[in-house]
């Protein structure tokens, strides 16, 4: 069986004034159906636009350079614009950080929705709107009948994502993209969505990329974790082993400087440094000025190395002591 | 306790009052039942915070927690009740005693953007302030500036940039230098790291933590993040709809939370769990504060609740020696027991 989503040796720059900025670097990734990605990085390294640029969305001076989007075997990239138009919404969905952006302020939600229904099928205004209602009811929210005749406007920061989320399963798409979706909401309407997110998934076998900044998060959630840097995949594996023993100096400084569960008080363990710009990346190893464990090997750059278990580190000094002995614990 | 407290809030509410509009003015001469909107952004709060304490103030996105803040700061008046700093009510002082509180209570905001000035250049930003309230000499600023720089881990040579030539990391770091310029003891953080990376983030919380030793700083530090609050804090106050609901010891506090929402904010920190992990949200979202629901503001979200939670306010007791909760539940005494009981 194909894989649902096969990105190859992806390149997407950015064309400025300043130079080439080269947002997504090379960057290969796969998802089986039914699987939950969470595509990990800090500003600037790259993971949005490798969102974006699975649909074709990234906008001037941005461009795919080259690279493949293996979509069910189909190439998303070779395809272009006329392939993409039968795919956004129906077959691949996209939820953005903010709903009040997607969701149009002038149009009520049933306005909206029914759109969406009969943009990809025949069906009727009726039929639309009994699917409109059934998809706002799978995202927890209340008195679908009355929320459907009112504005966005009307609407809190939780209830209009979810709003957004049930526009996104309409069609029970195969793949959704989600680019932090709950960054801009409270912790206990985060943990609401996660948990109808997770339950949604699990239920109606979508896979999902979660792009987010927060690698806790996401930690709870995906099958799978792949964590970027200055536009470069480097880390990738099973969320549970990648958070176990991260492998990577760049994801073991993220997971320790979050600060939960660690001495009252102390002092984090803090990274170093701050992200480079992506107009000036150093050679090499692009994380290697702010690495405690740089060495001279760290001026050529490193490949994505398969390590065992379906893990694959891009570092010449990976973290692997005891590995996988500490798995096994 | 022989040290007095550097600020006590008694009793403090804050209401805005939308005016009517032309048009709701204009109905209301018709006869329509217009009435201005009065939203009770904080509601009668007590807190004490003695000197040289980090308290975390956490709640959600409209629960009042920086509105609290900046009432702390000076920047807003409280409707009722009074703030004291070092025993003295700063709305009643004049003159030399007033300036003198405004300085040593400096607040560090949450959107570096937003409040430094863009067509300043640093030098200005940080040492604006000390040479006004002649602080330090004039001749004495730049060198002034560019210790301070230092203290907060930027390089002095950046003194004649402006923010926009510096990163979210390092805007934040100016932000602080600001607050420090005209020596503080007491700094208001109001979500002072929420826009920054996770990297970034934990070096402006040890900057905070460094600080705070090095200059002997009191801080009320505000979040909606109870990871990071609970990682700086000595004491956390948590908030919901403009009411203190639960105050302890930090650790204490999220070791075996008292109140209803306590218990789910703890449960809900995300964490890194191997494995995945089952969210269990707690129902419905935040009232509106324009409509707050009546007795306990929690109630239609609670999985406690009971009729007595929807007719009366609970008030804010003392359910384990520093640790306060207003919550009726507490009024049983078998549970007060087993709380008081349980471990720490």
């Amino acid at each position: 069986m194909t894989k649902l989503l096969e990105i190859r040796d992806l390149h997407t720059h950015f064309f400025t004034r300043d130079g080439i900025a080269k947002a997504v670097d090379g960057v290969s990734l796969s998802l089986e159906r039914g699987q939950i990605l969470g595509l990990v990085g800090e500003s600037g390294s790259g993971k949005s636009v490798t969102g974006f640029s699975i649909l074709g969305l990234v906008d001037a001076p941005g461009r795919v350079v080259s690279g493949q989007v293996l979509f069910d075997g189909t190439d998303l990239i070779a395809g272009g614009e006329r392939l993409l138009r039968t795919l956004r919404g129906k077959r691949i969905a996209m939820i953005f950080q903010d709903p009040m952006m997607t969701l149009n302020p002038v149009l009520r939600i049933d306005t909206q929705m029914i759109e969406t229904v009969r943009a990809h099928e025949d069906v009727s205004r009726d039929e639309a709107l009994r699917r409109s209602r059934e998809a706002l009811v799978s995202v927890g929210i209340s008195s679908p009948d009355e929320r459907l005749e009112t504005y966005p406007h009307q609407f809190s920061g939780g209830m209009r994502q979810r709003v957004a989320i049930a526009i996104a399963l309409l069609h029970k798409p195969d793949l959704i993209i989600a680019d932090e979706p709950t960054t801009a909401l409270d912790v206990t309407i985060q943990a609401q969505i996660l948990s109808e997110v997770q339950a949604l998934c699990a239920n109606s076998g979508t896979a999902l990329i979660w792009i987010t900044h927060d690698l806790a998060v996401v930690s709870g959630l995906a099958d799978h974790l792949a964590v970027m840097y200055a536009g470069r995949i480097i880390e990738e594996g099973p969320t549970r082993d990648v958070i176990a023993q991260p492998m990577h100096p760049y994801t073991k400084g993220l997971i320790e400087s979050v600060p939960r569960g660690k001495k009252h008080g102390a002092l984090l363990s803090q990274i170093k440094g701050m992200t480079p710009s992506l107009l000036r990346l150093p050679s090499g190893c692009k994380f290697r000025p702010r690495c405690p464990r740089a060495t001279a090997a760290c001026e050529i750059e490193p490949a994505l190395d398969v390590m065992d278990q379906g893990r694959r580190v891009r570092c010449v000094h990976p973290h692997t002591e005891n590995y996988p002995e500490v798995l096994a614990k | 306790m022989t040290i007095p407290p550097i600020i006590e809030i008694e009793n403090v509410s804050r209401r805005f009052v939308k005016d009517l509009d032309i048009a709701e003015l204009t109905a209301r001469k018709l006869g329509a039942k217009v009435e201005p909107q009065t939203v009770h952004a904080v509601d009668s709060v007590q807190l004490v915070i003695q000197p040289g304490e980090v308290l975390g103030l956490v709640g959600e996105s409209g629960c009042g927690k920086s509105t609290l803040g900046r009432m702390v700061a000076g920047l807003l008046n409280p409707s009722d009740g009074r703030i004291l700093y070092r025993g003295h009510d700063v709305a009643g002082l004049k003159g030399d005693k007033a300036r003198e509180a405004a300085l040593r209570i400096q607040m560090v905001f949450q959107d570096p953007m937003s409040s430094l000035n863009p067509r300043l250049r640093v030098r200005d930003i940080i040492g604006e302030a000390p040479r006004v309230h002649g602080i330090v000499p004039k001749a004495e600023i730049a060198a002034y500036v560019e210790d301070i720089l230092e203290q907060v881990g930027l390089d002095p040579s950046t003194i004649k940039r402006y923010p926009h030539q510096f990163s979210g990391g390092q805007r934040a770091r100016i932000g602080i230098a600001r607050a420090l310029a005209v020596k503080p003891d007491f700094l208001v953080c109001d979500e002072s790291v929420a826009s920054l990376d996770v990297s970034i983030q934990a070096q402006v919380l040890n900057l905070f933590i460094r600080l705070r030793q090095d200059f002997d700083l009191t801080y009320l530090f505000i979040s909606h993040d109870l990871g990071v609050v609970e990682h700086i804090s000595d004491r956390i106050a948590v908030m919901y709809l403009g009411r203190l609901v639960e105050l302890g010891e930090a650790e204490d506090l999220l070791a075996r939370p008292n109140h209803p929402y306590t218990t789910a904010l703890v449960d809900e920190i995300p964490t890194f769990e191997t494995g995945k992990k089952i969210y269990s949200a707690i129902k419905g979202e935040i009232a509106s504060p324009l409509r707050p629901p009546p007795g306990c503001h929690f109630h239609p979200r609670c999985p406690h609740a009971h009729d007595r939670c929807r007719v009366e306010v609970p008030v804010l007791k003392e359910v384990a020696p520093g640790r306060y909760s207003a919550c009726h539940l507490n009024d049983d005494v078998a549970r007060r027991q087993t709380f008081a009981a349980t471990p720490a």
